[in-house]
Order: C-alpha cells, then structure tokens, then sequence
C-alpha cells in the first residue's frame, strides 16, 4: 500500500482554502435574492469575494478551520491503523502550512498542542465496505456552528420565548428543528445547512447528522416522507427571516438534510448539526495507485 | 444606511453618528483578544487591587492602543514571513471574526475601563453591552463571520503580539493595522441592536409555525 499522507495534506488543503462547487452557487442564489443595498446582500457578496480570495491565494476560507472529521471507508484488509497515522501526519503538516489553525485544546490544562493532534483529536471514524476502492470524506466543521447544534428527546415541551409542544413524530421533529434555527438566530454564521438525524443513541444520532453533510445540496431523499420534510423544513426557517449573519434576509439556511435510523422504543431523538455557509467537505478516492479528489 | 470611512483612534463624536445598519470601514491600529484575553485584562487589571509588576507594561500598551480604540474578536491563522535574519515578522493567514457572545460577562467593564470605541466581533452581544456602549460611546461593529481570507488582506502588518506563549496563538493579543477592514454597526451607543430586533421578529414567525 503506497503513503497516502500528501495525498490527505492536499485532501485538508482543498477542504479548507476552497469551496464545493454546490454550495458557491447556493450562495450566489442567495445573494441575488436579498434586496439591494441590505446588510445580507453585502454579507453575502463579502463571503463570495472571500471565497475568491481563498481559492487564489490557498489560504483558509475561515480561520476557525475546525476539527477536522474523517469519513473512511476502506476495502477488506486495510490497515485502519495505518491510515490513521498518515491522516494525524497529515493534519499536522497541514498546520504547518497555514492550511490549519491549530485547534486541538487540552481540556483539561487548557493548553493547545500546536498542531491539531490530541486526544479524540480529530475525529475518525472507519467502516468497511465492499468496494476494492478507498474513499475518505473530511469535513472542516467550525466551533460557531458547532456550538448551535442542538439534540432533543422527544417528546419535548418548549419553554423558552416560545412555548410549544412537539410529539414523537415528524411533524415534532419540525418543529423541534425549528426551535434550534431560531435559537441559533446569526450565531453559526448563517446561512447555514443542517444535518439532521432521527433515532439512533445520542452519540450516533450526531454522527448521522454529520454525515448529511455530505449530501450534495440538490439531492432528493429517496425517503419520500424525508424528503418532504427537508422541503418543509427548508421553507419554514426560512420564514423565520434571520438572514445572513442574523442581518435579516431571505436565505437563513440553504440546506436541509434528514436522516433516520432505528432508535430504542424508549428513546426518540432529534440531532441537529448546523453548519456554517463555509460548508467545507472534501472527498478523496483511490482506485488501485489512482488518486482523485472531488 | 449609511457608508462611513473611519479612522482608528475614533472621537465619541463620530461613533455617536452612526446608527444599526451602516457600513463601515475601519483604519488604523486593532487589537485582537477573545476568551483568555478578556478573562486576563478584567481579572490582572480590572478587578485586582494591583498591576503585577510584570504585567505593567503590557497594561499601559493596552490602555494606549484601546483608549479610543478597537478590539476585535478573532483568533488568527499567522504565518511567520521569511527574512534574512531568519524569522522574521508575522502576518495574517485567515482573521475572520469568532463568536463575541461568550465575552459579554467582560465586556461591559472592558469598555468602560480602556475607553473602547467599538468592538469587532460577531453574532452581537447583550444587554450590558449594549448599555455600556451607550453609557460610553462606543458600538458594535459586525464583520462577516468566515470572511477570513478577505479581513486578513485588510490587515496590511502586524506590529506586535502579547501572550502568544501563554494563551496560544488564535487567543494571544495581537496588535494589527488594518486597512478597509469592512463591518456593519449592529448595536449603536443610541440603544439599539438589530440582533434584537431580529429575535424578536424571528420568534413571532417561530410561534406562527409551531402552535397547535
């Protein structure tokens, strides 16, 4: 098996000095829907000329670079062990480049390790799958947005600014969503896109959610009860007129991805990961000695 | 809405002129400080009795630099530039702003107490922030979150950082003069805040979708 290390330092370097491709021109859409002359209008025309500026000059489209979580799928027989050294060297030479801040914070001493390695730090996760090909997703996820997810237990009776009461159905998981994009008002620098995940326990509930984020923006569920609510979903916060930034505006998310796994009968929650407009996902793939990023 | 040139130190004068909405663009000297900085500026000089005597002279740099000045929420990517003596000077990778929220228990004391004309950040801050701002002239500027590699081109040098060994790099204060450095007033020294006019219009949408 070939090194696959500078493969994974130009994997974290396209992750985080550019854009997909789905989601620049979402946020061109956006930006042509808010009214001339806003405060979201020029919100948004910053953070395309932003994007701009990243991709010309290789440098991070946000400085809050995020942990970075690692999707990989690997054939039978592949060393996970190895894979992780490579990706954790990786990471580190990517620090080093300025591709990176470093991130990675004792929790307990406080102190940074200087180079986005730690403890559960970044985070793997590994499934293997029948394929002879090596696929390895990485999503860049800030701390701003992070901090705005949100997971409830339903059912679950709202007590804050609003009052509500959502049961364990999908029309609670609307509105339990909801909730969290109001709370969320500006603060996960929107527009955002979420990740939602029915079911599962509360750690694999996240990781679900997570993992929506890989969804290209313009798929339809093949879950046509999801795929109903994602649209629902879409048009409520959007509604709720919170905006680029929390300026007010149309575009207050441009993405809704639901997921659903089995849960316990006792057991019904709703995970939410936000993310930031500066959706970083980047994936690479090896087919043989064949490497390819999209 | 209003667009505005404003020079760094900034008179009480001028910031009492702007109102939510208008653009800005700030030149001159910014000090960046986020978690650890605020905590350490209200707990070493602010509600102690005494300066210790090695912090004295980052006390009165502070007090120079804010004193009608402008502290900015952001914890950096730097990058050291190459020069013949070997390592030479920093400079801004990526400076996009953090979240300003988490510094509303200091901020209050922060202004009042170096005279800060405005602070940079995102996502707004609250009501005594908001007080203080109007008690004191000063407002919140609004740069766009993520915007990083576009306010790092703004930061034009870096002219000292203080506590990087300490508090780390995305946390150290650093001393920056910025150039057209592009934010929006969203809470002015008149009491006003966009970021509660928009909960507030946010929540009675929100009521609208959830009742029944």
């Amino acid at each position: 098996m070939s090194d696959l290390t500078q493969s994974f330092v130009e994997l974290v370097r396209r992750a985080a000095t550019d854009l997909p491709v789905d989601v620049e021109a979402a946020l061109r859409d956006a930006r042509a829907r808010e009214d001339s002359g806003s405060a979201a209008e020029g919100a948004l025309g910053t953070i395309l000329e932003n994007v701009a500026i990243a991709r010309e000059n290789a440098t991070p489209i946000c400085q809050d670079t995020g942990v970075p979580i690692f999707y990989v799928r690997h054939p039978v027989g592949r060393s996970t062990q190895q894979l992780r050294r490579q990706m954790e060297e990786a990471v580190a030479q990517a620090t080093e480049r300025s591709y990176l801040r470093p991130n990675a914070v004792d929790a307990v001493t406080g102190r940074n390790s200087g180079n986005n390695l730690g403890e559960g730090f970044p985070t793997f996760h590994f499934d293997e799958w029948d394929s002879d090909a090596l696929q390895v997703d990485l999503l860049l996820k800030g701390g701003g947005s992070e901090n705005v997810g949100a997971q409830y237990k339903l059912p679950h009776t709202g007590t804050g600014t609003v009052s509500f009461s959502a049961g364990r159905d999908l029309d609670g998981v609307r509105k339990v969503v909801l909730d969290a994009v109001y709370r969320a008002q500006g603060k996960g620098c929107a527009p955002g896109v979420l990740g939602v995940a029915i079911g599962a326990d509360r750690g694999g509930g996240y990781v679900h959610a997570k993992e929506q984020l890989f969804r290209p923006l313009g798929d339809v569920n093949p879950e046509p009860e999801l795929a109903e609510l994602e649209r629902t979903l879409l048009q409520e916060a959007n509604e709720l007129d919170i905006g680029p930034m929390g300026f007010g505006g149309q575009t207050t998310l441009f993405g809704v991805k639901v997921g659903a796994y089995h849960r316990l009968p006792a057991c019904y929650f709703v995970s939410i990961a936000y993310n930031c407009w500066a959706l970083r996902r980047s994936t690479l793939r090896v087919e043989g000695e064949e490497v390819s990023f999209r | 809405m209003s667009t505005h040139h404003l020079n760094i130190p900034i008179s009480e004068k001028s910031i009492r002129s702007l109102k939510v909405g208008d653009t800005v663009y700030l030149s001159g000297v910014v000090v960046t400080g986020r978690d650890a900085a605020h905590k350490y500026m209200v707990e070493t000089f602010i509600r102690s009795s005494e300066v210790p005597e090695d912090e004295r002279e980052l006390y009165a740099d502070l007090k120079r630099l804010l004193g009608g000045g402008v502290i900015y929420h952001c914890g950096p990517v730097v990058r050291r530039l190459p020069s013949a003596e070997g390592e030479g000077r920093w400079a801004f990778v990526a400076a996009g702003p953090t979240t300003s929220i988490r510094e509303e228990v200091y901020e209050p004391e922060v202004i009042e107490h170096f005279g800060l004309r405005g602070v940079v950040g995102k996502g707004g801050m609250g009501a005594n922030t908001l007080r203080a701002c109007q008690e004191q002239g000063a407002v919140y500027f609004h740069a766009v979150g993520g915007a990083a590699s576009l306010i790092a081109d703004a930061v034009r040098e870096v002219a000292a950082v203080h506590k990087k060994e300490a508090f780390g790099v995305p946390e150290a204060f650093w001393v920056v003069r910025v150039e057209d450095f592009p934010v929006v007033v969203t809470m002015d020294s008149h009491g006003r805040s966009i970021h509660d006019e928009v909960e507030a219009a946010s929540s009675a949408a929100l009521e609208r979708l959830v009742s029944s």
